[in-house]
Order: C-alpha cells, then structure tokens, then sequence
C-alpha cells in the first residue's frame, strides 16, 4: 500500500464547539487507500464530513489526529500534487474567466501570455471559448463550475479532488462533463477522489465506490469495487444489468444511513 | 419617470427654489412680515440674483481659478496619501491579529477623537501652506479606508482563498491577487465618503487658516459681512463637489467592471 495516491491513516477530524456549542466529531478514524490512478468516488449523506475530509487530503484542514500520506510521503502543509474543485464558488470575481483559468500558471511563474495562451486552450476544452472576457458573475453557475474545472486541470495535478462538481448542472450538460472528465482521465491516469451525493453518478464514474456512515464519527461502512467496462459512456451504462444491480447493493448498503443522517441533521438544527 | 423628464423636474425644483429665495429675499418686493426693516432679509440670507453676479465676476476676471485649483490639490491630495496609508494599514492589521488585538483600542479611540480639532495643530505643525489642510484631510480619509480595507481582509471569501493556495499562490501572491483586489473593492465603495472627506479637510482647513482655496474666500467674505459672496462660495463649492463625485463614479465604473450591478440587463 506504499504507492498509493492518497492514503488516510486513522483520520479524526474534531471541530472546537464555538460560543458553548459541544465539540463536535465529525469524521472518525477514517482508513482508507486511493491507488495510483485510480477513480474513488466517495458517498455518504448530507452533512457526514465528505468536505471534511477532502480538506484533509488537500492539506487545508489538519486532523486532530492521524494523517495523510501522499504517494508514500506524510502530507504535512499544503498538497502540491493536488488539485481541488471545491463544492462552493470559488472563482476569484475580479478576474475573468480567462485569468482564473491561467491564474494557476501565473501563480507557478508561467510567462503571461503562455499562461494566456493555455488557458484559451483550456477553455475550449471546456466548451467555453469566447467567454474568455467575462467575469464570474456574468457567468452562468454551470459555466462557473466548467471555468473551475479548467482552473483545476489545467496544472495537470497527478491527484484531482473533486467535491461535488457537476451537482449544479443539468443533466444533459452533466453526462457531457462526466465523459469529458473520464476522457481526459483515461488519457493520462490520474488519481481521482469524486465526492457525490448521486449514486449513479458515482458508479457510472469509478473504479470503486465509499460509502460513509452518517455524522457524527462518520467513517466508511461500505466499499464496492465497480468492474463495469471502460471506456464507459455515463448515459449508456446507466442501462446496463450490471448497473442497476450494482446500484441496487450499494443503494441498499446506504438507505439505513441516508435517513440517520437527515433525521440527525434536523434534530441538530431543531435543538 | 423617464430620465429626461426626471431631469427637466430637477432643474424646474432647482429654478424654483432660487426663484423663491430671490422672492422672499429682496428689499420691497413683498410686504415685509418678519421684519420691520426691508433689508434685513437680504442681509441675512442674501439675494440669488446677486451671488450669481458674484460668481460671474468670479469666473469672468478668473479670481475665482487659483482658489479652486488650490483647493482641488488640497483634496486630490488628502485623498490619495489617506487612501494609501489606509491601504496599507488596513491590510496590515487585516493579515495580522496579533497587531490588530494590540492596536485595537487605539483604533477606536482615534476614530472616535473629533479630528476636525486637530485643524489648529496641524497649522502650528505644518504651516498656513495647502499641507495643514492635506493633514486634516488625511485623518478624516484615512480611518474610512482603513476600516474597509480591513473589513475587506476579513472577509475574503476562504473558498477563494483556499482555492488560490491550492492552485499555487505564495503569501505574497495572495496578497496581490487575493487580498488585494477584495480590499480595493472595498476601497472603491467608500469612495464617495472618502473624496467627500477629503473636501471637507481641505476646506475647513482654509476656512481657518490660509491665503487661498475656496474656504478662504468664504472666510473673508465672512469677515466683511458679504453675504452673497458667502452664498456664492458655497455656491461654487457644491457644484465642485458635484463634479468630484462624477469623476468618482465614473472611475468607479471603469475599474470595477467585475462586480455585479444591479441591473444589467439591456432595455430594449
Ligand atoms: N469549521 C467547522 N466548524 C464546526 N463544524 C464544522 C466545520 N466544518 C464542518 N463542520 C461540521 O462537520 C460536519 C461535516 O461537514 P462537511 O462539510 O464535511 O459535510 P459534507 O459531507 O461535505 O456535507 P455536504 O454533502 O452537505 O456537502 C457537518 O456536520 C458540519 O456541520
Ligand atoms: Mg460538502
């Protein structure tokens, strides 16, 4: 297990109660291994410490206890080897679109006008050439994440922290984005974290898929390795036997914790 | 409304308003009320058609440019050093909490101080030249910029940030690229605070001591009990503030294209 991408080891993340409120333990020692170019999608419901733990792995939040070993090394500060979609916008606003593609670059030290130049590339790629000009907030919220996703991969990261990507999307543009990213994946094997709260999505997607309990002390209940055929179309495959029975197991395996997690999350809301 | 016609309303508010003042104001045109004496009214709140003959000969023998032009130095002045220094210390104390626990009651304790007293001190300590009125109005811009600068460093979105360090960032390209232009936004919204404060330090700094600006004519004016040229200076001044606030905006707009305005939709 030494060459893994991603390894958590024993990972507990307690928050400090603020203002009186109790410590709170959201996710517990947590094991668990992400291959060299492997595909993980990671499950669990609302509010279980998924976010959590992708932080952890990004080198943004350090554990209470326990760690994170990248490619063999301890993770200690920022991961170098990561790029990390976030779940929330985080476009820089005043720069456009084209700047926050190359802004990556231009952060590493790339010429200006390189940077520039792989940007309109990437861009493109992402169906977006001609917005180049534009700023955040006269993109659409699925432009955003598209212009994200260029941000990300344009540095071309070994490791890819995905956290709820394509969850504002509509599904047509979704399944587009979805076969572009394992397009883009199969050609040069990177390891993939993909955090999702659509079960289909990650079984389409990966080559294993975590389950996680519900908070507090989430941890993973349940692993499941895909071995649905690549290359993969993500609308076909949802078709397929195989699919639905996967589905069906993993769905199973989750229901019980799905409906914890909401009535935890409004007991906690309602105390 | 349509903008055309809001705007010939606002014109017909301000034509009325001079016509009532001249109405109400000059000797023997209406049976005198208040006063016994039909001049007192004049005396007191002067004639309109007068301070525009004031004004008029301020313009036409060109008096009037000097003292604007000192003025506007004093502003332009006040305003750029207060920003600056508001700049820097408020990114200061934004990125570090240890000074800013430290220096916390100080802060507060110089913002809540009524600076205008310090007008006297400043001319002791800087002369009756344009930088005791740059001093003034230094202090009255500075503490704006600098409380929204530091706002703005506190609020930076942390995805955004964490979203730079993860795509590279150093501590110094944070600054630049992250902190930076969230705090300047900041700036750019107090703008209009901040250029008026600045005006103000500058006049109020003539008005009490100085050889030239536009306060200094309203002060000897003042001193000669010339009351329509005391209105005319005001006069002068409104209408030049008003022109500094639309180089304001209009820069605004310039360097602000990524912020979301209200509306932006195109009216067909
Ligand atoms: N900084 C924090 N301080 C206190 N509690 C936190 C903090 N960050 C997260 N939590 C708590 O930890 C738990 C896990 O949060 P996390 O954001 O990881 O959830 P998630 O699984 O990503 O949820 P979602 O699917 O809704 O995005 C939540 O109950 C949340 O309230
Ligand atoms: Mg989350």
């Amino acid at each position: 297990m030494d060459r893994a991408a991603v390894a958590f080891e024993d990972v507990t993340c307690t928050f400090a109660g603020r203002d009186g409120a109790r410590p709170y333990t959201a996710v517990k020692g947590v094991t668990l291994s992400i291959g060299e170019g492997e595909f993980v999608s990671i499950v669990g419901p609302t509010g279980c410490g998924k976010s959590t733990l992708l932080n952890v792995a990004a080198g943004l939040l350090r554990p209470s206890s326990g760690g994170v070993r990248i490619q063999g090394e301890r993770l200690t500060g920022i991961n170098r080897r990561a790029g990390y979609m976030f779940q929330a916008e985080a476009l820089m606003p005043w720069r456009s679109a084209l700047g926050n593609v190359a802004a990556g670059l231009e952060f590493r030290g790339a010429d200006r006008r390189e940077a520039r130049r792989r940007g309109e590339e990437w861009l493109e790629r992402v169906g977006l050439s001609g917005f180049g000009d534009r700023y955040p907030h006269q993109l659409s919220g699925g432009m955003r994440k598209r212009v994200s996703l260029a941000q990300m991969l344009i540095l071309e990261p070994p490791i890819l922290l995905m956290d709820e990507p394509f969850s504002a999307l509509d599904i047509q543009t979704r399944q587009l984005m979805e076969n572009e990213l394992l397009e883009l994946w199969s050609a040069n094997r990177k390891s993939v974290i993909f955090i999702t709260h659509d079960l289909e999505e990650a079984i389409s997607l990966s080559d294993r898929v975590v389950v996680l309990s519900a908070g507090p002390a989430t941890h993973p209940i349940g692993e499941f390795a895909i071995d649905l055929p690549r290359p993969r179309d993500v609308a076909e495959i949802r078709l397929t036997p195989q699919f639905i029975a996967l589905h069906d197991r993993i769905w199973r395996s989750m229901k019980e914790e799905v409906l914890k997690g909401y009535a935890q999350t409004r007991n906690r809301t309602a105390a | 409304m349509k903008r055309s016609t809001l705007r010939i309303w606002q014109a017909l508010i301000l034509v009325l308003i001079f016509v009532a003042w001249q109405a109400l104001t000059q000797p023997g045109l209406l049976p005198p009320v208040v006063w016994d004496n039909p001049d007192r009214a004049a005396f007191f709140f002067g004639e309109p058609v007068k301070m525009f003959r004031v004004i008029w000969t301020w313009f036409a023998d060109g008096t009037i440019y000097k003292h604007l032009w000192v003025t506007l130095e004093e502003t332009v002045l006040a305003f750029v050093i207060g920003s600056l220094l508001g700049l820097a210390f408020g990114l200061w104390l934004g990125l570090s909490s240890t000074a800013s626990t430290l220096l916390d009651p100080y802060i507060t304790a110089m913002n809540a101080m009524p600076r205008v007293v310090l007008a006297p001190i400043f001319m002791v300590w800087f002369g009756l030249g344009i930088w005791s009125k740059v001093a003034l109005g230094v202090t009255l811009v500075f503490f704006i910029v600098f409380f929204n600068v530091y706002q703005g460093v506190k609020e930076v979105s942390p995805v955004v940030l964490n979203n730079a360090v993860m795509l590279g960032a150093s501590r110094r390209q944070l600054l630049r690229h992250v902190y930076l232009p969230s705090a300047t936004s900041w700036v750019f919204s107090s703008l209009h605070t901040s250029v008026g404060m600045a005006f103000v330090g500058a006049v109020v700094g003539e008005y009490l001591g100085s050889a030239k600006g536009v306060g200094y004519l309203i002060q000897q004016a003042e001193g000669a009990f010339d009351i329509n040229s005391v209105f005319a200076g005001i006069l002068v001044l409104t209408a030049f503030a008003l022109v500094l606030d639309y180089a304001v905006t209009h820069t605004e707009r310039r360097l602000l294209r990524w912020r979301p305005a209200q509306s932006e939709t195109e009216q067909l």
